[in-house]
C-alpha cells in the first residue's frame, strides 16, 4: 500500500512510532481485517454495549451537577410546585438538573432510557444467543459473564432509579429494606449496617452513589471488556448458509466494513436515544414531591426489569412462620430472595447442564436453528412465558384498572396460570420445532411445493415442485443428528456391578427426553434422489416456462437497471438465459 | 480511491479461491453474489455518495443548530406541541438537534458501508481454542518446576501457616463494616430489633394530624372518614435527630365507622366511639397505606395490593402480606384530644427475623 497524504504519512508514523514500544502492528495486522459474520440479530449485542456506553457518557454528566446528600434543605428552585417546599439536598438537584440546567432534563432522560434499552438489550441478545445454542462450547464463560452482567444490569438501573429521593424512588427502597429484613437469622442486621440503622435514615443516598456510579458501572466495564475480548478470540459464531462451516468465518472484514456499519450503528443508537430522551419523558420525578416514608402514590410501578420481582412479591400467598420465637417470612423470602437465585443460578449452569445431558463435548461455532434443538428451544419458551407472568403480576394494578377487572381475581389467575402455562408452551414449542422439522425434511426430499399443478400428456396431474436454492439448502441440511447417550449396563461382561448405574441412567433418559422425537435428516442419496426428482419435474413443465419467463423478463427489463450491452430484446435474453445454464 | 477493489473478478463464484495473494486481502466465499446497483451503475454510485455527504452535511448543522437552541431558547418557556402536548421548548428543541445530529452521522456510514464499500463476503479460517500439545507440557513443566524450586510441597509447616494467614487476613476488613452503623445515643444499647420494636407512642400522647400537627378532636372525624396522623412530637424528634427514621415507624391512619360496624379488635375497647387507630406502615414490606374503602373497610396498599379489614382487627383479607395491622389503643385527654392510651402493641411495619 502507497501512502500518499500528508496526514496519511503522519499516522503511519505514528503507527511506527507506537510499534516500536508496544508492538500493536503485530496486533493490527492480524486484526484489522478481522472478518465477522453478518446476521441483524448479531446487532442486539451492540444495541446493549452503545446503550453502555450513552450511560456512562450522560452519568458522567449528571454527576456533576447531582448532589448525593440527605441532608435537608427548602427548594427554590424553577419548579413553582415545590418551591418553598423542605426535601433532601438529593432529590433538590435533580430538580435542578431537570428544570435549571439547560439540558439537563435531556441528559437526565436519555440516562434513564438508555439504561432501560441497555437492560432490555442486554435480554434481547440472551435470548438470541440461548435460541441458537451460541452458548455451547467453547463460549459457556463468555455466557456466564453475560448472565451476571445481566444481573449488575439489574443492580445498576435499581440503585439508579432510587438516588432521585423523590416518592417513588423513597418507596423502591422502602420494598428493598422490607426484603433485606425478611433474611433470615443476619436480615434484621444488614439491613441496619447498609441504611447505618433504621429507614430511612441520613446516609442510605451517599451510599448508593458510590455503588451506583463506582463499583457497578466498573465491574461492569471490566466485564463488558472481558465479554468482547472472548468474542474477539474466539472469534463470533455464524448462522448455517452456503460455504459456511464450523471451522470458518464467512462475512465481512473490520476495516472498513464494521468499522462503518458498527461505528454507524453506535451513532444510531446514541441519536435514537437522544430522541427518545428528548421527545418523551421518563420518570418525571417533580410530580411524585421528596420523599417521606409515610406517603405513596397509587399505581407505583418500578422500572420494567424489576417488574418480574415486584410481580413476584404480589403473587405469593402470604405465608409466614414462626418457628421458636423466630420468624420466617415464606411470603418474602420465596418471591424475592429462592425464586430470582433459582432463576439466575439455572440460567448461569444451563450451557453446563445441557452439555452434561447431551455428552457433547465438541466446538460449536455453527448457530443452531431454534427447530433444531426443540427441548432447548421449548426449555426457554417456557422460561420467558413464566417471567412474562410474573411481569403482569407486576402490573396487576394497572391491567385491573385499565381493564376494569378484580385485583384478587388477576392474582389467583397468575397463581394457577404460573404453575399450568409454561408447561403448555413448553409441549406446544416442542411439538412445532419436531413440525418444523419435519416440514424441513419434506422440502430436502421433494422440493418447495410450488401450487402449481400440471396436466402430463398421458393424462396424470402432479403437482410442480421447485427445487431448493443453495442457501436454503446449505441452511436446511446444517442440522445434525445427535443420538442420546446409550442406556448404561447393570454390570459388565464380568458381573462386577455398575456404582454409577443410578446416575448413568438419569443422564441417559434425560438426554433421551432431550432428543426425543427428533426427525432424522435424510441421507445424502436420499437428497439427492429428492432433488433430482424435483428437478425433473421442472423438467417437464419446462415449456410453459419459457413463455411465462419471456414474460418476466419483459417486465424486468423496462426497469432502470439496463446498461449498454445487455440484450435488448426477449429472445436475446433467453438464448443468453440457455447458454449460461 | 485505489484502483484494486477486492469486488472486481469475484462476481462468479468459480473464480473464488485462486485469488488471493494481495496483502490486506482475504480470500472471497465461494457464493454467488448479486452485483448492487451501485455496482453497476456511476449514476446510482455517485447518488449514494451525495446521500452520504449530505447525511453528514445535516449533522453539522443540527450540531450547529443545538447550540443556538441552548443559547435562544430560555429554559422557562413552554410550548404546545400537537400529540407531546405542553413541553419544554429547550428540552425539545436540545432533544431533537442533537439526537439528529449524532442519528445523522450513523445513518450516513452505514449508507457509505452498504452501498459503496464492497458487500462481497470474504473468508478467514478457525482454530481450535485447545493449546498446543507442547504448550500444555511446557506449561505443565513450568508448574513443576515452580513447585520444586519453592518448595510449596515440601515446606508443610510454611505451606499452612500461609494458607492460614490468607485466610485471616480479610477479617480485619470484614469487621470494620461493623461501623456501617453508629448506633445514636438514644440506640445505645439496643439491638436492631429493639430499635424495630418501639414507636414514639406512649400513655397519653396526643395524635395529631399529619401536616398540619393539629390536635384532633373526635368529631373532626366523620363516619366513613379516613386521616393520617402522627405523634404530637414527632416534630421535635425530627428536628432532633435529623432523620425521618421516627415517621417511618409512628405514622398512622384513623378511620371512623359507626360502633356496631366493628366486628372486632386487636383489644377491647382500643377505639373510641368508633374511631379506629391503625398504624400506616404495610406489614409485608413497609408501604404506607392510606388507600380505603369505605363501604367495606378495607385498607389497600398500592405497592403490592395487600388488603386488610379495619373493621375485623385489620386482619388480612387479601394480598402478600401475613400480619395484621397493628392497632393502636386510643381514648381521649382531658382536653377532649385523642390520644393514644398505650403504645404499639407489637411491632410495627415488616417482618423481622427477631420478631417472634
Amino acid at each position: 500500500m502507497t501512502t500518499t497524504s500528508p496526514v496519511e504519512k503522519a499516522g503511519g508514523a505514528t503507527a511506527g512510532y507506537v510499534d516500536q514500544r508496544i508492538g500493536s502492528n503485530k496486533f493490527l495486522s492480524r486484526n484489522l481485517g478481522k472478518v465477522f459474520p453478518d446476521h441483524w440479530s448479531f446487532m442486539l449485542g451492540e444495541i446493549a454495549l452503545y446503550s453502555f456506553i450513552v450511560v456512562l457518557l450522560t452519568g458522567v454528566f449528571l454527576t456533576l451537577f447531582y448532589k448525593p446528600s440527605m441532608l435537608e434543605v427548602i427548594y427554590d428552585g424553577s419548579y413553582v410546585p415545590l418551591k418553598g417546599v423542605k426535601m433532601s439536598e438529593a432529590y433538590a438537584s435533580s430538580l435542578d438538573i431537570s428544570f435549571d440546567i439547560r439540558g439537563g432534563l435531556l441528559l437526565r432522560q436519555m440516562h434513564h432510557w438508555s439504561a432501560l434499552i441497555f437492560v432490555a438489550a442486554m435480554a434481547v441478545h440472551m435470548f438470541r444467543v440461548f435460541f441458537t445454542g451460541a452458548f455451547r462450547k467453547p463460549r459457556e464463560f463468555n455466557w456466564i459473564i453475560g448472565v451476571v452482567l445481566t444481573t449488575l444490569g439489574l443492580l445498576a438501573g435499581f440503585s439508579g432509579y432510587s438516588l432521585p429521593d423523590d416518592l417513588l424512588s423513597g418507596t423502591g427502597l422502602q420494598i428493598a429494606r422490607g426484603i433485606m429484613q425478611a433474611v433470615p437469622v443476619v436480615g434484621t442486621w444488614a439491613a441496619f449496617l447498609v441504611f447505618d440503622g433504621e429507614f430511612p435514615g441520613t446516609d442510605f443516598i451517599a451510599r448508593l452513589y458510590g455503588v451506583h456510579i463506582l463499583l457497578i458501572p466498573g465491574l461492569i466495564l471490566a466485564l463488558v471488556t472481558v465479554h468482547l475480548m472472548l468474542v474477539w478470540t474466539q472469534k463470533h459464531t455464524q448462522f448455517p448458509g452456503p460455504g459456511r462451516t464450523n471451522d470458518n468465518v464467512v462475512g465481512y472484514p473490520l476495516l472498513p466494513i464494521y468499522m462503518a456499519k458498527a461505528g454507524g450503528f453506535f451513532f444510531i443508537v446514541f441519536g435514537i436515544i437522544a430522541l427518545v430522551g428528548g421527545l418523551v419523558t421518563i420518570n418525571p420525578i417533580w410530580i411524585f414531591g421528596p420523599y417521606t416514608p409515610d406517603q405513596v402514590t397509587a399505581g407505583s410501578q418500578p422500572d420494567w426489569y424489576i417488574g418480574f420481582l415486584d410481580g413476584a412479591l404480589r403473587v405469593m400467598p402470604n405465608i409466614e412462620t414462626v418457628f421458636l420465637g423466630w420468624t420466617i417470612s415464606w411470603n418474602i423470602l420465596i418471591p424475592a430472595m429462592v425464586l430470582p437465585g433459582i432463576m439466575f443460578t439455572v440460567l448461569g449452569l444451563y450451557p453446563f447442564i445441557e452439555a452434561w445431558v447431551t455428552g457433547d463435548k465438541g466446538e460449536h461455532n455453527l448457530l443452531d436453528r431454534p427447530r433444531n434443538a426443540p427441548t432447548r428451544t421449548a426449555f426457554g419458551m417456557m422460561a420467558i412465558v413464566f417471567y412474562a407472568l410474573l411481569w403482569v403480576g407486576g402490573a396487576n394494578d394497572i391491567i385491573a384498572v385499565a381493564f376494569d377487572l378484580s385485583i384478587n381475581s388477576i392474582i389467583w389467575f397468575l397463581r394457577v396460570t404460573l404453575f399450568v402455562v409454561p408447561p403448555i408452551v413448553f409441549v406446544v414449542t416442542r411439538r412445532a420445532c419436531l413440525g418444523l422439522q419435519r416440514r424441513d425434511r419434506e422440502k430436502l426430499l421433494h422440493g418447495y411445493e410450488s401450487g402449481r399443478v400440471l396436466r402430463l400428456p398421458h393424462g396424470e396431474f402432479i403437482e410442480v415442485h421447485q427445487p431448493l436454492s443453495d442457501k436454503d439448502l446449505a441452511v436446511i441440511t446444517s442440522k445434525t443428528d445427535h443420538l442420546p447417550l446409550p442406556a448404561p449396563e447393570k454390570a459388565d461382561a464380568e458381573g462386577v456391578r455398575n456404582k454409577h448405574y443410578r446416575w448413568q441412567s438419569m443422564r441417559h433418559k434425560l438426554s433421551s427426553f432431550f432428543y426425543a422425537d427428533n426427525v432424522p435428516k435424510p441421507s445424502a442419496a436420499e437428497i439427492e434422489a429428492g432433488q433430482h426428482h424435483v428437478a425433473h419435474e421442472a423438467e417437464l413443465e419446462a415449456p410453459l416456462h419459457e413463455y411465462e419467463d419471456a414474460d418476466e423478463i419483459r417486465q424486468y427489463h423496462g426497469g432502470v437497471l439496463h446498461h449498454p450491452g445487455e440484450p435488448e430484446t426477449n429472445a436475446e435474453q433467453i438464448e443468453q438465459q440457455r447458454s449460461q445454464h | 480511491m485505489t484502483d484494486i477493489s477486492p469486488r472486481e473478478g469475484h462476481h462468479d463464484s468459480t473464480a473464488a479461491h485462486e485469488v488471493e495473494a494481495r496483502p490486506g486481502y482475504l480470500p472471497v466465499a465461494d457464493i454467488p453474489h448479486r452485483p448492487r446497483a451501485t455496482d453497476t451503475d456511476p449514476k446510482a454510485a455517485r447518488r449514494a455518495e451525495r446521500q452520504v455527504a449530505s447525511m453528514f452535511l445535516l449533522s453539522m448543522l443540527f450540531a450547529a443548530l443545538f447550540v443556538v437552541a441552548y443559547v435562544a431558547i430560555d429554559k422557562t418557556t413552554i410550548i404546545y406541541i400537537p400529540v407531546f402536548g405542553d413541553v419544554g421548548a429547550s428540552q425539545i428543541a436540545l432533544g431533537f438537534t442533537l439526537g439528529a445530529s449524532i442519528f445523522l452521522i450513523g445513518a450516513g456510514a452505514i449508507q457509505w458501508a452498504k452501498k459503496l464499500m464492497p458487500d462481497v463476503e470474504v473468508v478467514q479460517m478457525r482454530h481450535d481454542q485447545v493449546s498446543p500439545q507442547a504448550d500444555t507440557d511446557e506449561a505443565a513443566a513450568n508448574y513443576e518446576r515452580g513447585k520444586d524450586e519453592s518448595g510449596f510441597a515440601r515446606f508443610k509447616m510454611i505451606r499452612r501457616t500461609l494458607i492460614g494467614a490468607l485466610v485471616l487476613f480479610p477479617i480485619p476488613l470484614v469487621v470494620m463494616l461493623r461501623d456501617l452503623w453508629t448506633p445514636t445515643a438514644a440506640e445505645q444499647g439496643q439491638s436492631p430489633a429493639d430499635i424495630l420494636s418501639t414507636t414514639l407512642w406512649h400513655e397519653d400522647l396526643r395524635i395529631v394530624s399529619d401536616g398540619t400537627y393539629a390536635p384532633v378532636r373526635p368529631e373532626d372525624l366523620p363516619v366513613g372518614g379516613l386521616i393520617s396522623a402522627v405523634p404530637e412530637d414527632l416534630r421535635e424528634v425530627e428536628e432532633v435527630e435529623g432523620n425521618l427514621n421516627a415517621r417511618g415507624k409512628a405514622a398512622i391512619i384513623l378511620v371512623r365507622m359507626s360502633p356496631d360496624e366493628i366486628r372486632s379488635q386487636q383489644g377491647d375497647g382500643w377505639d373510641y366511639q368508633g374511631i379506629l387507630a391503625y398504624s400506616k406502615i404495610c406489614t409485608h414490606v413497609g408501604c404506607p397505606i392510606a388507600l380505603y374503602e369505605q363501604r367495606t373497610h378495607h385498607l389497600l396498599c398500592p405497592c403490592h395490593q395487600s388488603t386488610f379489614d379495619l373493621a375485623d382487627s385489620g386482619n388480612v383479607v387479601f394480598g402478600p402480606a401475613a400480619r395484621r395491622m397493628p392497632q393502636l389503643p386510643i381514648g381521649v385527654d382531658a382536653e377532649g384530644y385523642l390520644v393514644a392510651r398505650a403504645g404499639f402493641a407489637e411491632p410495627v411495619g415488616p417482618s423481622f427475623w427477631e420478631r417472634g
